[in-house]
């Protein structure tokens, strides 16, 4: 499991389902760039019946007034009014945009959901064409465009609709393949749902945000282009739009500077109203409650004080010692305990198993022993003592400087913890040339003799490969190599063998027996496994709900525990109950069932 | 002798995933046979890449045979047409693994439960009774009709994906490791529900599942499957406690078991065992 499914999911507030338009609204650009795109469909909806001056309405004799009572903003060159023919300007605009979202966002939505779920020949086609859109220059098209057809704003921006199909095209197929094998779609197939069903119950869910937040960012790519297009004069001049406002106070800009001011400064403000709601509705989807753990980082550190209550000493021989540990996420009144006051030891060459059920806190303890809590996480109170000294007062460096050399640590998912962009021999050579300072190629040398120990048959081949040509088993045990590398005085493992088939589990267990008798190191093996307990371990600590129930050795708690929680978790395993009873009364081989030919 | 007629037959099943490029086709299962029938559990154990979930997805139709034959209740379904997969999806339903991926996220539990039964025709009124029971049935509060997966545990979204399963009262119902990602306690709960649902419905299960100890528990007949071929196979008591062929046997020395002198014992023997066929091809 990775560090962020690690932390209880109840630390996680549930967020309810108007959470996403809350998350919005709080945010205030978001809040203010709404207000100026509704403010701008509103306009061009009433403006009809403002009883503003006919936005067209040439008259000689007012040209190039100053802003005035009789006209707000002033008037242009041929006397038009320059404040109605802003508010006129949204209908153009609204029109215009409005034309090339609808259209790219029907084609692109529409073929994108089928390429993404059905994929072969259509997504091949779909793709191909998307590709040659893009390749496309836009703007020579649009020129071409309104050549043949002639100056009409609508018939471009439909054509730069066309254009923009890929901006949705991609968006949609890419989320929708990545549900297409999710389990629940299989469920839906399973249960007989049609294709159409399917796509508008289960897969429109999942492009729902992602097209809005392209369909904001497209509006404003529309935007720039109509306003582009209409400066550059190609398109009808006679329609009061902001681009037309600006084409002509481009052209009178030595005379009149004062033109392009109010057109460049509504098209300004609503493209960035429209990439503002982009963003803010992008920062809604993303926040999922989090928004409490940056701020908790700081003030980590500080929040390690002596405990109020004292703690038992720490045992003298031991190597790691762990005192009235708690562990909380968030801060102030949000925080939230997960760990409550854990105290355990492991002396040098001891192997202590950490077992409990998930939200038992034994991932979150040992992580906190590491150093390595989820983000928004930290020791709230206790001490952790590791070869005398105390971790929890040590800087960020120092900690580092610890893990790898002294702790070293084996993850639950060999996968994930592979970086897939180096060959495993690069990802096993840098640590021991960092911090045993050896040359390349004893480094070399020492990985290849790691490898041979962990049982991989051919050090050599697994050196040179990548993570993904190699299997999970022989993956951890290249984790073990480098786990052991730089000789750790404490190993802890996070479920090492959950994520293995039984029987290489058995071999891995059977390899890191081997590795801890020959070094001498102490173990902290986290496991819900009691087989695997039973395997490797010499103590047990159960946990359960953040609290230790009990410390003892193996023996004793897997044959005569103390507490009821531990028997009660004994007895839910399956290993020695009986075997169902075979409820058919039919002749026992003969006409065994399995036998399917007569 | 009596002989309860066969729910499900499978003959001679095979199914190849096609290679790409240059890689060669790889065959996932090989001359796979066996039946189930009315009430019965079959149990497929084995590991990863044994090709067990493949079986279930072919029985669902979600992954086309290459060659043998699938027979339900006597009709060949094997390469079933939509019309007649929305037919058989009232008879057979399915449970899987991840309960966190099974669950459509955005849509509410009574949702989830209901749509099963509104594509069988039942309308919206009476869905959302049957849901009522449907959640009393697989004992999760009466509440949780309105809320979203998200707030539930996994043991509790398990028990939503079992009451998808059962909503249309099929009578198979594919289980492909409901209970690998949950913790101890909720899985004999989880397992304990299934059973009980099984006697009173009498409700067939082809039940996959790596854990032998799972296995055991649930299944009256198990396949043991290793590399897409069928190795042992027989009553389950027999096939989990002393099993004949050395790759089963090795799983079962394989599983540790929580007490440290049988473990130890065990890990001996299954060295020795490791030895022993060490060369042979398991």
């Amino acid at each position: 499991m990775t560090l962020a499914t690690e932390v209880p999911t109840d630390v996680e507030p549930v967020v309810p389902r108007s959470g996403l338009v809350r998350r919005f609204l709080r945010n205030p650009l978001g809040l203010l760039s709404t207000l100026v795109l509704l403010a701008v469909i509103v306009i061009a909806v009433v403006v009809p019946f403002l009883g503003l001056p006919d936005p067209n309405g040439v008259n000689l004799r007012e040209a190039n007034r100053a802003p005035g009572a009789a006209h707000l903003l002033g008037t242009d060159g041929s006397g038009r009014d320059i404040f109605s023919r802003i508010m006129w300007g949204t209908q153009v605009l609204l029109a215009g945009s409005g034309i090339s979202l609808a259209i790219s966002m029907a084609i692109g939505v529409a073929t994108g959901l089928m390429a993404g779920y059905y994929g072969g020949w259509f997504d091949s086609v779909a793709s191909w064409f998307n590709n040659l859109t893009m390749s496309l220059p836009g703007i020579v098209v649009l020129l071409a465009v309104t050549t043949v057809v002639g100056p009409n704003v609508y018939i471009a921006m439909a054509t730069f609709g066309i254009l923009l199909t890929p901006a949705f095209f991609r968006v949609v197929r890419g989320a929708v393949q990545a549900v297409r094998n999710e389990l629940y779609v299989d469920a839906a197939r399973v249960s007989g749902l049609s294709d159409a069903r399917i796509i508008a119950r289960h897969i429109l869910t999942v492009v729902r945000a992602p097209v809005i937040i392209q369909a904001a960012r497209v509006a404003s790519i529309a935007i720039s282009v109509q306003a582009g297009l209409e400066l550059l004069g190609i398109t009808d001049s006679t329609v009061p739009s902001w681009g037309n406002m600006l084409n002509e106070g481009f052209r009178k800009i030595a005379l009149s500077p004062g033109l392009i001011l109010w057109p460049s400064l509504a098209i300004g403000l609503v493209s960035m109203a429209l990439i503002l709601v982009g963003n803010a509705l992008r920062d809604a989807l993303e926040d999922r409650g989090h928004g409490t753990t940056r701020a908790v980082r700081l003030p980590a550190r500080t929040a390690v004080e002596p405990s109020a209550t004292p703690a038992p000493a720490h045992p003298a021989n031991a190597l790691l010692s762990v005192q009235n540990l708690k562990v909380a996420y968030g801060t102030g009144s949000g925080q939230k305990e997960v760990v409550h006051g854990v105290s355990l030891h492991v002396a040098p060459g001891e192997v202590l198993g950490l077992v409990g059920e998930s939200g038992s806190g034994k991932t979150q303890t040992a992580f906190a022993v590491l150093g390595l809590l989820p983000e928004g996480g930290h020791v709230s109170d206790g001490s952790i003592l590791f070869d005398g000294k105390e971790l929890t007062a040590l800087g960020t460096k120092d900690r580092t400087a610890l893990r790898g050399t002294d702790i070293a640590y084996i993850p639950q998912e060999p996968m994930s913890n592979l970086d897939p962009a180096f060959r495993i021999g690069h990802q096993l050579t840098v640590p021991m040339r960092t911090r045993l300072g050896l040359s390349k190629a004893d480094a070399r040398s020492r990985a290849l003799a790691l490898l041979a120990r962990v049982g991989i048959a051919d050090p050599e081949k697994t050196f040179k490969s990548y993570p993904h040509e190699v299997s999970g088993g022989m993956a951890q045990r290249v984790l073990i190599a480098g786990a052991v590398s730089c000789n750790p005085r404490l190993l802890i493992a996070d479920e090492p063998t959950t994520a293995l088939d039984v029987t290489v589990q058995a071999e891995v267990l059977d390899l890191l027996r081997d590795l801890q008798r020959e070094t001498g190191m102490a173990v902290v093996m986290v496991t819900h496994n009691f087989g695997v307990v039973a395997d490797i371990c010499d103590r047990v600590a159960v946990m359960q709900s953040g609290r230790l129930v009990e410390v003892d050795t193996v023996e004793k708690i897997l044959t005569a525990p103390s507490q009821s929680y531990t028997q009660k978790l004994l007895d839910s395993m399956l290993e020695d109950g009986p075997a169902r009873p075979y409820p058919f009364d039919d002749d026992d081989s003969a006409a065994s069932p399995l036998k399917a030919k007569e | 002798m009596t002989n309860t007629p066969r729910l499900l037959e499978v003959d001679q099943l095979a199914v190849e995933y096609p290679g790409h490029g240059r890689k060669p086709a790889f065959r996932a299962l090989e001359e796979i046979s066996f039946a189930i029938r009315p009430g019965e559990t079959l149990g497929l154990v084995g590991e990863s890449g044994s090709g067990k979930t493949t079986i279930g997805r072919a029985i669902l139709g979600l992954v086309k045979p290459t060659a043998g034959h699938i027979r339900f209740d006597g009709k060949d379904i094997t390469h079933a047409g939509r019309h007649d997969r929305r037919n058989l999806s009232r008879d057979i339903q399915v449970v899987f693994q991840d309960p966190y991926t099974s669950l459509n996220p955005s849509m509410t539990v009574e949702d989830i439960l209901s749509e099963p039964l509104t594509i069988q025709g039942t309308n919206k009124k009476d869905a959302l009774e049957r849901v009522r029971g449907l959640l009393d049935r697989v004992r999760l509060p009466a509440n949780s009709g309105g809320r979203l997966p998200r707030e539930f545990s996994g043991g509790q979204r398990q028990r939503i994906a079992i009451a998808r399963a059962i909503a249309v009262k099929p009578r198979l119902i594919v289980c492909d490791e409901p209970v690998s990602a949950l913790d101890l306690t909720t899985q004999a709960t989880v397992l304990d529900l299934l059973v009980e649902i099984q006697e009173a419905t009498k409700v067939a299960y082809l039940f996959v599942s790596h854990d032998l100890s799972v296995i055991r528990h649930i299944s009256h007949n198990v396949i043991v499957l290793y590399k897409g071929h069928i190795v042992e196979q027989g009553r389950a008591a027999q096939v989990t406690s002393q099993p004949v062929h050395p790759y089963t046997q090795r799983l079962f020395m394989s599983a540790p078991v929580p007490n440290p002198a049988q473990q130890r014992e065990r890990r001996e023997a299954r060295r020795q065992l490791v030895a022993a066929t060490t060369g042979q091809a398991a």
